[in-house]
């Protein structure tokens, strides 16, 4: 064990875990990086391509190398970091991308063949023959290249998602994060401070600092805990601002029980947070970076700062003797820090020359780093002072290349940073408005300064929203940073920019080499920046070796685009809780509860659920149910529930002159009491939709829609209302919801519903097209007589509330005539049988010509889509129209989906005379029909054309006839 | 994106329904069949500055002309759809 | 008067739903009639002196017998008790003669209003609607999974009482998704 003293964890309390089976401990605080660390496990995985030996290499979500797989079952999730991966008891772990072990891994091999490998290496590798690019190449590529693996089972957690208001979202709790929540929280301003990790304080938990004369965690722990006592404060930890999106919406998932075993009853896994906040700080701090050097990659290198993160917070020193090699103060910082807790540390290997020399510590100047030994763990490592050479026997090795200012969340805007040499990175510039980086993010690398920026813009925030905030600034450290750029060592072998992609200088050098030199091509030619990490520790290292190369400054080389997530995000998630049967919601009808008492059979129509058909004892196959339901109907009665349809109450002075400008046909004219029925066009000449719309009063209609279509068509209608004629007085509002409707239908249909009516419906009282307000035992009620099904049928509505007790009402009635009730399924066969249009011939490409209903676009005035269904081509003589067919031979089965062709003609495109839209089995006539439409179709009656379906294997002769199968000239309707 | 509602103040885009290119609002009533044709299909797609139709479906109803750099996201106004359309001349 | 129909709730139940959410109460209610006004163009001077209070912009006013909330920039809805308004519509067609359309709206929602201090915890789970910053009274239309309601705030945060009418079809998969996000955070 390295453990050490201090650290932020609960040393009385201990956790067991196993990492690839075998058992360790942990204490609460740690993650999984720092207590396999302090089992001095260091190997803890495999690089992507080489597969090399790796180990953790930072402290933080910007972790490239250390990806395991964590849990097991439906919970098995790949590519976790262990560097934020709490532990819980029970825990877990494999590593990944290794066989059949970590340290003894098959495909090590790869490491050997390196030069093969290189960059772009399967674009070249792999062209040919063409026929191996699916079948052989990319499932071995695949296999060998890879990250972890899904489970294949069902996640069984569930994820949730949410909305939050703020004036200001303070992202990151470290110093300018808490400063800034602090003080807007103070002032009374709503404020969301969400921090990624677990434990609020960022670098204060890092760093042994103090602030206001106490240690720089215990300042940290003291602001929370004075944030959680303010009302208008709102602590958000295990929580990642992962995107920014437009006018100052933020998206962030909330880890709730990524750090349990399991989520505790009622409570979900994560939640996806959508914030709205007019301002944000963006205190995300900054992110270390490497130095390129040979074999820079060995599981024991690190950067310095998650180095003296794991000694200060987890009081784990990952080695007995450390080195540590930068290029800037911080590192110098990292190496006393380390001393102080008593660690070895062997040298600071300091690329800068000239300066003051570290007290107590062999601190040299000018010196690099240029190799390092160890196969499974650094060992040794090898230092060039100006040409002198020595080699130092070392365990672990901190490296400092410099600090980059955690800029993702405001790139994702594109914002180009400015670089700044004062620092060696780029700082923001101007992100999206609202958003303003604070603290390192902002490139106030001091503690001081950081503090100050957080304060600052928190009261910039408060005054533009007419408050004061003043604050005072705690005591704290202020040191300047300095910095000399050095980004990579000369050398022979390899060095990694980019571990997590296997991306190194030599794969940069051939990028250059091939011309690819714009970073997005460097990106994409050798994978830099990609996967899981997003290039967070690599990016700009491998940018700057490319600027050395073309000569450029970094600043002109500049830096990929950034897109969120900033880290990964899980998609169950996203998802949230429309998953599985809440997937979206379910329309019930008022006489659904019968129905399903009933043992309905259900169809989904968009939300809705529809009774398909209901199943009578001893029916075991659907069609015995659906031909006895249009048998009944046809020879008596059947009762269908409608509600779906979409109903639109249309009112105003204006109703009637608003409804010829909207649909083809003209119900201006319409008499009070009576029903008509409408094609509705788009302004292009197609349809759009159709439906029977009824005049109950001189300045009042109700229209009907398809059920498909109802959301569509009130748009549409809003639109013509607001946008075309704003001076029209017409008042519209849906009345879908509000009634329950039921088709009777049938030649007994008048009788049944006059044994419930209190009016008289007699045909006299009530003709067909006829509408009424009657009543039904008293209560208000509307009957419209209009058939779908061709028979005598009537649509009979009340107050949604009684649809349950009509749908009763009507089948005690109908008992005497032995009525049926049918779904949609019968109503889709009565309806073909009867040549309506439906669904499936209102596909959006089809005219009123098309269908048979030319003559209902009248011309004698202006309506949406009635000019325009006038063009040439649309009125060709010899275009598709609607007709009706059947097999010659009774016995062949037609298949839906099948085209039309001559007698003799090839089975190919061009010969294609058009196709079949609805397929039903006729009860009634015994033989499947079907409706289609037909080139030059109304010309073709009686002809024989063959019924195709190449997918099917099916080429059936059939006679076209008139889509009217049954009563073509309407008799029973009107009896 | 936000949508600053004439009425409501800013509301989520979520909320809205897109229709594209407010210059629908011009429909050329009992024009021939030439003039519907351009006014239908026959539209700019700039990469900035753009006044388009939204419809607040869950919210107030309202269909609005909002002012849009399509290229920034940049929300330079918005306007009750009918106050354009009766500003341009069209009533009933 | 007893009805040749029984009426069921938008539940499928004979009674009107109340439960407790933690440490809420959802409580359905049925007894709320449902008109939709608006006033026929140059009419709405008339609707305004009638007895019926017509709601400014996103916000409802409470009355006995009428309140009323806003819909739309010419509509708004009118609440009556169900008992002695049944037939809503007849009855505002008495005050209003031709001067406004008025459409019949009781059985198109389901009404659940949910109470208790609090509540923006639960709101938040469900839908975008600051309820903090909202004035009382506020009424706006928004979106429950995927649902569109109208939401009214009827007393402060401290007190809590929010109405959600949903579309009457979907008052299982309302209160389904009330409930789910409820567990999350009583």
């Amino acid at each position: 064990m390295t453990r050490i003293a201090g650290g932020l964890i609960d040393r009385n309390t201990t956790l067991n875990f196993t990492f690839d089976g075998k058992g360790y401990t942990a204490h609460p605080g740690d993650t999984l990086a720092s207590a396999l660390l302090a089992a001095d496990v260091r190997l803890m995985g495999r690089s992507f391509k080489y597969h090399r030996p790796r180990g953790v290499m930072t402290a933080g979500s910007e972790e490239p190398n250390a990806l395991m797989q964590v849990r097991t079952g439906g919970r098995q999730e790949p590519n976790t970091r262990a560097t934020v991966a709490e532990v819980y008891d029970g825990l877990e772990a494999q590593s990944q991308n290794r066989w059949p072990s970590l340290a003894f891994d098959a495909l090590g091999i790869n490491d050997r063949f390196h030069s093969f490998f290189a960059a772009g290496f399967y674009y070249k590798t792999f062209m040919w023959p063409r026929k191996f690019w699916e079948a052989v190449y990319e499932p071995i590529i695949r296999r060998a290249a890879g990250l972890g693996r899904l489970t294949r089972e069902a996640d069984p957690d569930a994820y949730d998602k949410g909305f939050l208001h703020a004036d200001l979202l303070v992202i990151g709790a470290g110093p300018a994060g808490l400063m800034a929540a602090l003080t807007a929280g103070r002032a009374g301003l709503r404020v969301i401070l969400a921090d990624e990790d677990f434990l609020a304080g960022g670098r204060l938990n890092a760093e042994a600092g103090s602030v206001a004369d106490q240690g720089s965690a215990d300042w940290a722990r003291a602001t929370v805990a004075e944030l959680a006592a303010l009302p208008t404060v709102r602590l958000m930890s295990r929580t990642t601002v992962f995107g920014v999106f437009d006018h100052g919406i933020y998206g962030a998932v909330e880890r709730v029980s990524d750090h349990l075993a399991a989520p505790v009853a009622g409570q979900v896994r994560q939640t996806l947070w959508r914030i709205y906040a007019p301002h944000a700080v963006m205190a995300t701090g900054a992110i270390e970076r490497p130095i390129a050097f040979d074999n820079n990659d060995r599981p024991g290198v690190m950067l310095a700062g998650a180095l003296r993160a794991y000694a200060n917070r987890w009081a784990v020193v990952p080695g007995q003797r450390v080195a540590i090699f930068t290029n800037n103060d911080s590192g110098l910082a990292s190496a006393l820090d380390l001393q102080a807790k008593g660690v070895d540390v062997v040298a600071v290997i300091d690329s800068r020359e000239g300066g003051e020399l570290l007290p107590g510590i062999r601190h040299l100047r000018g010196a690099h780093v240029v190799d390092t030994s160890g196969r499974l763990g650094l060992t040794g490592i090898t230092i060039d002072m100006k040409g002198r050479r020595e080699t130092l026997a070392v365990d672990a090795l901190g490296v400092s290349g410099g600090w980059n200012p955690n800029l993702g969340l405001m790139q994702q805007h594109r914002a180009r940073p400015d670089w700044n040499d004062q620092i060696a990175a780029f700082t923001p510039a101007r992100g999206p408005k609202g958003l303003m980086a604070v603290g390192a993010a902002a490139g106030e690398f001091s503690t001081l300064g950081a503090l100050r920026s957080g304060a600052e813009a928190a009261r910039a925030v408060a005054e533009a929203l007419g408050r004061q905030a003043p604050y005072a600034l705690p005591k704290a450290e202020d040191q300047a940073y300095r910095i000399a750029p050095l980004w990579a060592v000369p050398g022979a072998s390899r060095a990694w920019v980019d571990q997590q992609n296997d991306v190194t200088v030599k794969d940069v050098k051939l990028s250059h080499q091939e011309a690819f030199t714009d970073v997005e091509h460097l990106k994409r030619y050798t994978t830099l920046g990609m996967a899981t990490d997003q290039g967070k520790t690599g990016n700009l290292l491998g940018a700057a070796v490319m600027a050395e190369l073309t000569g450029q400054s970094i600043e002109a080389t500049g830096q990929t685009t950034y897109r969120p997530p900033f880290t990964p995000v899980s998609l169950g998630v996203l998802g949230g809780r429309s998953q599985g049967r809440d997937f979206k919601p379910f329309r019930h009808t008022p006489s659904h509860h019968w129905a399903a008492e009933q043992g309905a059979v259900f169809v989904e129509v968009g939300m809705w659920l529809r009774t398909q058909w209901l199943p009578r004892k001893g029916e075991t196959e659907w069609r015995q149910s659906v031909d006895r339901e249009v048998l009944a109907t046809r020879k008596s009665v059947g009762i269908c529930d409608v509600t779906t349809l979409g109903k639109i109450d249309i009112q105003g002075t204006d109703a009637g002159a608003f409804l010829d400008r909207v649909y083809a046909n003209t119900f201006s004219t319409l008499a009070v009491g009576k029903c008509r029925y409408g094609l509705m066009l788009r302004e292009d000449g197609m349809v759009f939709d159709d439906g029977t719309t009824a005049r109950l009063g001189p300045h009042e209609y109700v229209m009907t829609t398809t059920t498909a279509n109802a959301v569509t068509v009130f748009r549409h209608l809003e639109y013509c209302r607001q946008c075309l004629w704003p001076d029209m007085d017409v008042q519209i509002i849906s009345t879908t919801e509000a009634w329950a409707q039921y088709s009777v239908a049938g030649p007994n249909a008048r009788k049944l519903l006059a044994r419930l009516v209190d009016q008289d419906i007699s045909d006299a009282a009530l003709p067909y097209m006829g509408c009424a307000e009657v009543t039904i035992g008293g209560l208000r009620a509307r009957i419209f007589r209009i058939s779908f099904s061709g028979e005598l049928a009537y649509e009979i509505a009340v107050p949604a509330r009684y649809g349950d007790g009509l749908i009763r009402a009507l089948v005690a009635a109908g008992e005497a005539f032995d009525a049926v009730v049918y779904g949609t399924e019968a109503l889709g066969v009565m309806r073909v049988e009867k040549g309506h249009v439906a669904g499936n011939e209102l596909n959006g490409t089809s005219t009123a010509l098309n269908m048979g209903l030319g003559k209902m676009v009248s011309r004698k005035k202006d309506a949406i889509g009635v000019t325009l269904s006038g063009r040439e081509a649309l009125l060709a003589e010899d275009g598709l129209r609607l007709v009706g067919v059947k097999p010659v031979n009774p016995a062949d089965a037609m298949k839906a989906g099948s085209h039309f062709l001559k007698q003799g003609a090839a089975a190919v495109a061009e010969n294609d005379d058009g196709w079949l839209t609805s397929l039903v089995w006729s009860p009634h006539l015994g033989h499947y029909i079907a409706l289609g439409y037909l080139r030059d179709g109304a010309k073709r009656m009686g002809e024989k054309i063959r019924v195709v379906n190449l997918l099917a294997g099916t080429d059936i002769l059939a006679e076209i006839v008139s889509p009217h199968f049954i009563d073509p000239e309407g008799e029973r309707l009107r009896g | 994106m936000l949508i600053p509602h004439p009425l409501l103040g800013l509301r989520d885009a979520q909320e809205f329904v897109y229709m594209g290119d407010a210059a629908l609002i011009g429909r050329p009533d009992g024009g021939d069949i030439a003039t519907l044709h351009n006014y239908l299909y026959l539209r700019d797609n700039p990469a900035g500055e753009h006044r388009e139709l939204w419809y607040h479906e869950q919210g107030d109803r309202s269909w609005l002309v909002v002012t849009r750099n399509t290229a920034t996201h940049e929300i330079l106004g918005a306007e009750l759809a009918r106050d354009v359309a009766r500003a341009k001349g069209r009533s009933k | 008067m007893d009805k040749l129909l029984k009426p069921l709730t938008a539940l499928g139940a004979s009674a009107p739903l109340r439960k407790s959410l933690g440490p809420w109460e959802l409580v359905e209610r049925v007894d709320v009639a449902l008109a939709s006004v608006a006033p026929r163009r140059g009419r709405e001077g008339e609707v305004a002196r009638a007895d019926v209070p017509v709601p400014a912009v996103a916000a409802s006013v409470q009355g006995d017998p009428w309140s009323s909330f806003w819909l739309t920039p010419d509509m708004f809805m009118v609440e009556a008790p169900f008992a002695s308004h049944e037939d809503i519509r007849a009855h505002l067609l008495g005050i209003y003669g031709d001067a406004a359309s008025v459409t019949e709206q009781t059985d198109a929602w389901v009404r659940f209003d949910l109470l208790g201090p609090g509540l923006e915890r639960l709101m938040a789970k469900l839908c975008n609607v600051d309820v903090v910053a909202a004035p009382e009274g506020y009424a706006t239309r928004t979106v429950i999974e995927h649902m569109g309601c109208y939401l009214i705030k009827r007393a402060p945060s401290s007190e809590g009482a929010v109405t959600l009418y949903g579309a009457r079809s979907m008052a299982g998969s309302l209160l389904h998704a009330i409930t789910l996000a409820a567990g999350t955070v009583a």
